[in-house]
């Protein structure tokens, strides 16, 4: 591979948020709820600068489950970010959407699996996929950041044309190392 | 015990609050709140909740957000508002002019055996809302605050609003509201001229 193409190849990685971004308008989301988590941060200011998407900052993940419902209730398509420290907040409220059977996209940025500097984040990371899959929320995994559009798109089509609660989970590795000293290791 | 144990009678106020009701959209809090609502008159612009406890203030968010020239009134309990109490920080960043709240406050969780609520023992629903940053809050003890109050409704550019509606302890013989919830969304979608899929 030269040089040029493996320049272009981390600009993709990059972009992925960018991608996610362009998904989700061809599909028409028109709200964006969130928890403040650094490997949505790109995703969450490309949503507040745009003047066709509510955007909405939450106290608590759970809140984004209801507000989800309630959009879907006045014709808008939401979509939740999260980060998987969060995803345990959600479990009794996703009662609602299954009880509804209201669509809900999540899209969760995951901690706790891929060289995890902090081990309180480990046990709700390892725990995510079934915090989900108990209340019947079908999991997704994006691994790969060429992926973003096709993996996003497949769980929009089935939150909204099939009326599933849909989590994709976005790996740690797709986001980085977090960094948190000056030293490295 | 309580200041906030109030004398309205909960059905005769929500059916007040609801009376000419034309394009008003509601969310009712599970439990008391969801019989009230329907004791009040069924209507397809009702979505009934019977459990997402802390949850009904945003799905009224997302309604109003979603259909922002249709009044919204969220109608439920201290006890489910004290649960979801995060989301009045929420409304507030928002400001949703067409979202209204009305807490009709007992000071007690009534579902569950009348166990003094965080609200019996002192807390002041008005005043969190007020320092959430949800500007338009009112107490209401009497009649003519619940009439006051339901037309204010209409005015668009005024919320987002909360009202502690004080009524009175007593337990009211359950009215049962549709508990199909699939059924009960697409009634409400129905109502706002969304098809089926």
């Amino acid at each position: 591979m030269d040089q040029i193409a493996v320049h272009q190849d981390s600009a993709t990685s990059r972009d992925w948020p960018v991608a996610i971004y362009r998904t989700l308008k061809s599909f028409g989301v028109a709200q964006v709820s969130y928890v403040p988590d650094a490997g949505h941060s790109k995703l969450i200011k490309l949503s507040h600068a745009d003047a066709d998407i509510k955007t909405t900052v939450l106290t608590t993940e759970e809140e984004g489950v209801a507000l989800s419902a309630g959009a879907w209730l006045g014709g808008d398509r939401a979509v939740l970010l999260m980060q998987s420290s969060g995803v345990g907040n959600c479990v009794n409220m996703l009662s609602l959407m299954a009880s509804c059977r209201f669509p809900l996209l999540t899209l969760v940025t995951m901690r706790g699996e891929w060289a995890e500097f902090n081990p309180w984040q480990i046990p709700m990371g390892r725990a995510t996929p079934q915090a989900f899959e108990i209340m019947g929320t079908t999991v997704l995994r994006l691994e790969n950041p060429d992926d973003a559009e096709e993996v996003i798109s497949a769980a929009a089509s089935l939150a909204y044309d099939g009326d599933q609660q849909v989590a994709v989970l976005i790996s740690q590795r797709m986001i980085g190392r977090k960094k948190w000293t000056k030293e490295t290791h | 015990m309580s200041a906030s144990t109030g004398t309205l009678d909960r059905r005769a106020a929500v059916k007040a609050l609801l009376a000419e009701r034309g394009d008003l959209l509601v969310i009712s809090g599970l439990g008391s709140s969801s019989y009230d609502v329907f004791d009040a008159g069924e209507h397809p612009g009702n979505f009934y909740l019977w459990g997402a406890m802390g949850g009904a203030a945003m799905v009224g968010l997302g309604l109003a957000l979603a259909q922002p020239k249709r009044p919204v009134l969220v109608i439920t309990g201290d006890g489910e508002q004290l649960m979801g109490i995060g989301s009045l920080l929420t409304i507030a960043t928002k400001q949703p002019g067409n979202l209204s709240i009305a807490v009709l406050d007992n000071g007690h969780f009534g579902e569950t055996g009348m166990q003094p609520s965080h609200s019996g023992l002192g807390a002041r629903l008005e005043v969190i809302a007020d320092g959430a940053g949800i500007g338009n809050v009112c107490e209401i003890a009497d009649m003519a605050g619940i009439e006051k109050f339901r037309t204010s409704l209409r005015d668009l550019g005024g919320g987002p609003r909360l009202a502690r509606i004080r009524i009175a302890a007593g337990e009211v013989e359950r009215a049962l509201p549709p508990r199909d919830g699939t059924y009960l969304k697409n009634r409400f979608r129905g109502h706002l001229g969304f098809k089926v899929s």
